[in-house]
């Protein structure tokens, strides 16, 4: 074979007289990085910088550098151009990467900052007193009838207009991760920790594996190109349904799970072949129109009940229309996922190179909606990419009702962000489906640490909700005045609708 | 979840058709449902009412384009009869019933079905048999474009789909699994090619199976077309007579064929189209 002229990104450098030549980095890496010759010999250029070897390594001897060579200065060709450019010449291939857009663009949440309260209006400590965090995703009926419930109160009449919602805690929920890009036991961690929160988690494209019956309460079950796992009897197990037409990571394009990722329980949960590609066309061939996109939204609420049926699309250009169409059309919620989303594959070129950032995106149907008083018959999940609780308080200051995750609950059960759920190795036994490495994922644990992090995430939101002086999120809700811009310019103000930080 | 009533808006017009309960006239465990004018979704909720209450062959009456007739259906042995034109998505998601339209069918018809039948006296429109993956649809006449798109087999499920005439481009797209017979002999289109272009663009899986001759123009790169060889005629033959019977064919004269096979060359087209960063 021709000698490659990409070299190791990375330089595995263990501390030989540390080492205790245990061999447990060896069996540690899902990449296959350490040979093994009386001492772990590391093959650099297989290394991600994951660092499971380094988290498991007993003597804490092991440290992940970056191969630093020097190229010539060049702020045009940067070295990941170069190596991408040989890497084609070597292969042939399209780019294939994942996780989340890494690139330098401009990071909005980051440059807005939310209000507080000082002597006109007092402040709320969340801790002694009532704050409200639950939620209602879907649509809101325009009135509603209420009656007297006999004791000087009132209730919503018997058919008075309410519409099916599903209740959350907190408006935090999990974004859609197909089992078979993840494995099962992220899903049952998921799955055991939306009930155990309140919320939901939603199975992505993949279907709903048996096991996860018991939750199918707080599971929202995808509805994609591909039509992977769906029958009328999961469409009736789910909590709600949501069409997928696209994702923040690479919109507009469809998906392939490769045929090694399709072993006999992720064949059976998607209801394909074992073995042979699982393609998600690009779009959906019976959605050309926003007329055919309602002719699915009918479709799945005549097969199911009439369950909530929200609609996902990846934040481009022209999002507030497409939203206000999906609105129309009759979806109970419209799910906005912006440029910075993860995914477990993607062309890098579509991932780094297409869509808006989801604070925009937000922003501008959060308007439209209201400015063509349809707001209420909606709701709006933002995702893509929601890093902490500021980025949900603002996310919902910009006019989201609630915050999807993903990236953020994989970190939380060890992700350690190294773009390679595409190889299928993940040695975090995250997003692969060999058993040696699925099984270091005990569901108990990871439910209880994604608990853990909504809970947090969930006090800290209390937290912002008190010093803004407010009792409940939906105050917050599409509350831009409580938002102000260091340093944007004044267009993204405009679309966002905030005012520079002084005004 | 807040369970309440689903909120169906005020008896009213919508798209022509008024929101009122059809009339039903039910004779033991048959029931005729007229459903002139009326909207789908009052359709649809009698058609579900009606078979709940143990009727197991529904006859529908004045259909003309009501969408979703049977979709979700989950009941065996129930027949619905449709006389008319059925709409968009017919037995959509359907699991186990039999719907029998005397008359066109239009878009979507099998769309992401499980299992039951349907058969359609008449011609059909685009992405029928969409991500089917069992029961059989079969068509009398013509059929659209994209027919047979991404339908996929899975362990004892293998979905088959006959249209008696022609067929438009990207037939069979992106099969992953299935049978999906063309035979051409009902057509309204004499001169037109018995399939469009495209054909099979994406499969790679399933098997498709054409009466008469397609040339390599008319598929896609992923498949492969070869005579009809005696196994393939095996799994043909039960496929035709059934077309046949439902609709007074003669079984043998289609059988005379000839037969080719469309199929994939590989299951996996894509995967050398990746380099992983
Ligand atoms: S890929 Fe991960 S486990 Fe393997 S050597 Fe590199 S850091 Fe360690
Ligand atoms: S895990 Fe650490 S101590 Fe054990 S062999 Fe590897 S480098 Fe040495
Ligand atoms: S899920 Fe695994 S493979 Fe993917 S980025 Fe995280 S650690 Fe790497």
């Amino acid at each position: 074979m021709q000698q490659t002229f990409v070299q190791p990104e990375f330089r595995v450098r263990i501390d030989y007289d540390k080492c205790h030549k245990c061999g447990r980095c060896v069996q540690q890496c899902g990449w296959g990085v350490y040979d093994f010759a009386e001492r772990p010999i590391p093959h650099d250029e297989k290394c991600r910088a994951c660092h499971r070897c380094v988290t498991y390594c007993p003597a804490h001897c092991i440290t992940i550098e970056k191969n630093a060579l020097a190229f010539r200065e060049n702020d045009n060709w940067s070295t990941n151009l170069v190596k991408g450019v040989w890497k084609q010449a070597d292969t042939g291939g399209v780019l294939l990467t994942s996780m989340g857009n890494p690139r330098p663009y401009e990071r909005i949440f980051d440059k807005l900052v939310l209000d507080a309260c000082q002597v006109t209006n007092p402040s709320i400590d969340p801790l002694r007193e009532p704050m409200e965090l639950r939620t209602y995703l879907g649509r809101k009926p325009d009135a509603v009838q209420v009656e007297s419930d006999g004791n000087g109160g009132f209730r919503l009449a018997e058919g008075g207009g309410m519409t099916n919602n599903l209740k959350l805690d907190t408006p935090i929920i999990f974004s859609p991760m197909s089992y078979g890009s993840v494995s099962l036991n992220v899903h049952r961690s998921l799955a055991m920790a939306a009930e155990r929160l309140g919320i939901l988690m939603n199975t992505g494209e993949g279907g709903l594996h048996e096991d996860l019956y018991p939750y199918q309460d707080h599971a929202i079950l995808q509805v994609a190109s591909g039509r992977f796992g769906l029958n009328p009897e999961v469409l009736g197990r789910a909590a709600a349904l949501e069409i997928k037409i696209g994702q923040g990571a690479k919109p507009g394009i469809g998906g392939h799970l490769p045929g090694e990722k399709i072993d006999r329980e992720v064949s059976a949960t998607r209801m394909i072949p074992q073995g042979s590609d699982a393609i998600s066309p690009a779009p959906h061939h019976d959605i050309y129109s926003i007329e055919d996109l309602r002719q699915l939204i009918y479709a799945i609420k005549e097969a199911s009940g009439y369950k909530p049926v929200g609609v996902k699309i990846a934040a481009v250009h022209n999002v507030a229309a497409i939203a206000s169409g999906i609105v129309r059309a009759g979806a109970d919620y419209v799910y906005l996922d912006g440029f910075r989303g993860g995914t477990g594959a993607a062309p890098a070129v579509i991932r780094d190179h297409i869509g808006i950032p989801v604070e925009v995106a937000i922003a501008a149907v959060d308007q439209r909606l209201r400015d063509e008083g349809i707001r209420n018959q909606a709701s709006i999940i933002a995702a893509g990419s929601i890093r902490s609780s500021a980025d949900a308080a603002k996310a919902i200051a910009l006019g989201a009702d609630v915050v999807a995750i993903g990236t953020a609950a994989l970190l939380a059960l060890g992700c350690h962000l190294c773009q390679s759920c595409h190889t299928g190795k993940c040695s975090w036994g995250i997003t692969t489906q060999k058993p040696e490495l699925t099984r270091r994922i005990d569901p108990e644990w990871g439910a209880e640490r994604l608990t853990n992090l909504v809970h947090a995430w969930s006090h800290e939101l209390q937290e912002i909700l008190g010093a803004l002086g407010v009792n409940a999120v939906e105050s917050l809700r599409g509350s831009r005045e409580r938002l102000r811009s260091i340093g944007l310019d004044e267009h993204t103000c405009r679309v966002l609708g905030v005012k520079p930080a002084g005004m | 979840m807040i369970k309440a009533a689903v909120s169906v808006p005020p008896a009213g017009v919508i798209e022509g058709y008024r929101q009122v309960a059809p009339v039903i006239e039910r004779e033991g465990d048959a029931a005729t449902v007229d459903t002139t004018g009326v909207y789908f979704q009052q359709l649809n909720d009698a058609i579900r009412r009606l078979v709940a209450d143990g009727v197991t062959t529904v006859r529908v009456t004045g259909a003309n384009g009501q969408r979703y007739i049977g979709a979700g259906l989950r009941v065996p042995g129930v027949r619905i009869e449709v006389h008319g034109t059925a709409g968009n998505d017919t037995a959509m998601f359907m699991d186990g019933a039999e719907v029998e339209v005397f008359g066109n069918a239009q878009d979507g018809v099998g769309n992401t079905m499980s299992s039951g039948r349907v058969i359609v006296h008449g011609d059909a429109g685009d992405v029928l048999g969409y991500g089917m993956r069992g029961g059989r649809v079969f068509v009398q006449g013509d059929v659209g474009y994209r027919v047979g798109i991404h339908m996929k087999a899975y362990e004892k499920h293998v979905p088959v789909v006959v249209c008696g005439g022609k067929a438009r481009d990207f037939f069979g797209e992106y099969m992953a699994g299935g049978v999906l017979v063309l035979l051409g002999v009902n057509t309204h289109f004499p001169e037109q090619p018995l399939v469009g272009g495209f054909t099979g663009a994406g499969m790679h899986g399933g098997v498709m199976y054409v009466r008469g001759t397609v040339e390599p123009w008319q598929c896609g790169a992923e498949v492969g077309i070869t005579e009809a060889c005696e196994e393939d005629l095996g799994v043909l033959r039960p496929l035709v007579e059934e077309y046949a019977e439902a609709f007074g064919e003669d079984a043998e004269a289609i059988m005379d064929g000839p037969f080719v096979r469309i199929a994939p060359v590989s299951h996996r087209p894509y995967a050398k189209l990746y380099a992983s960063m």
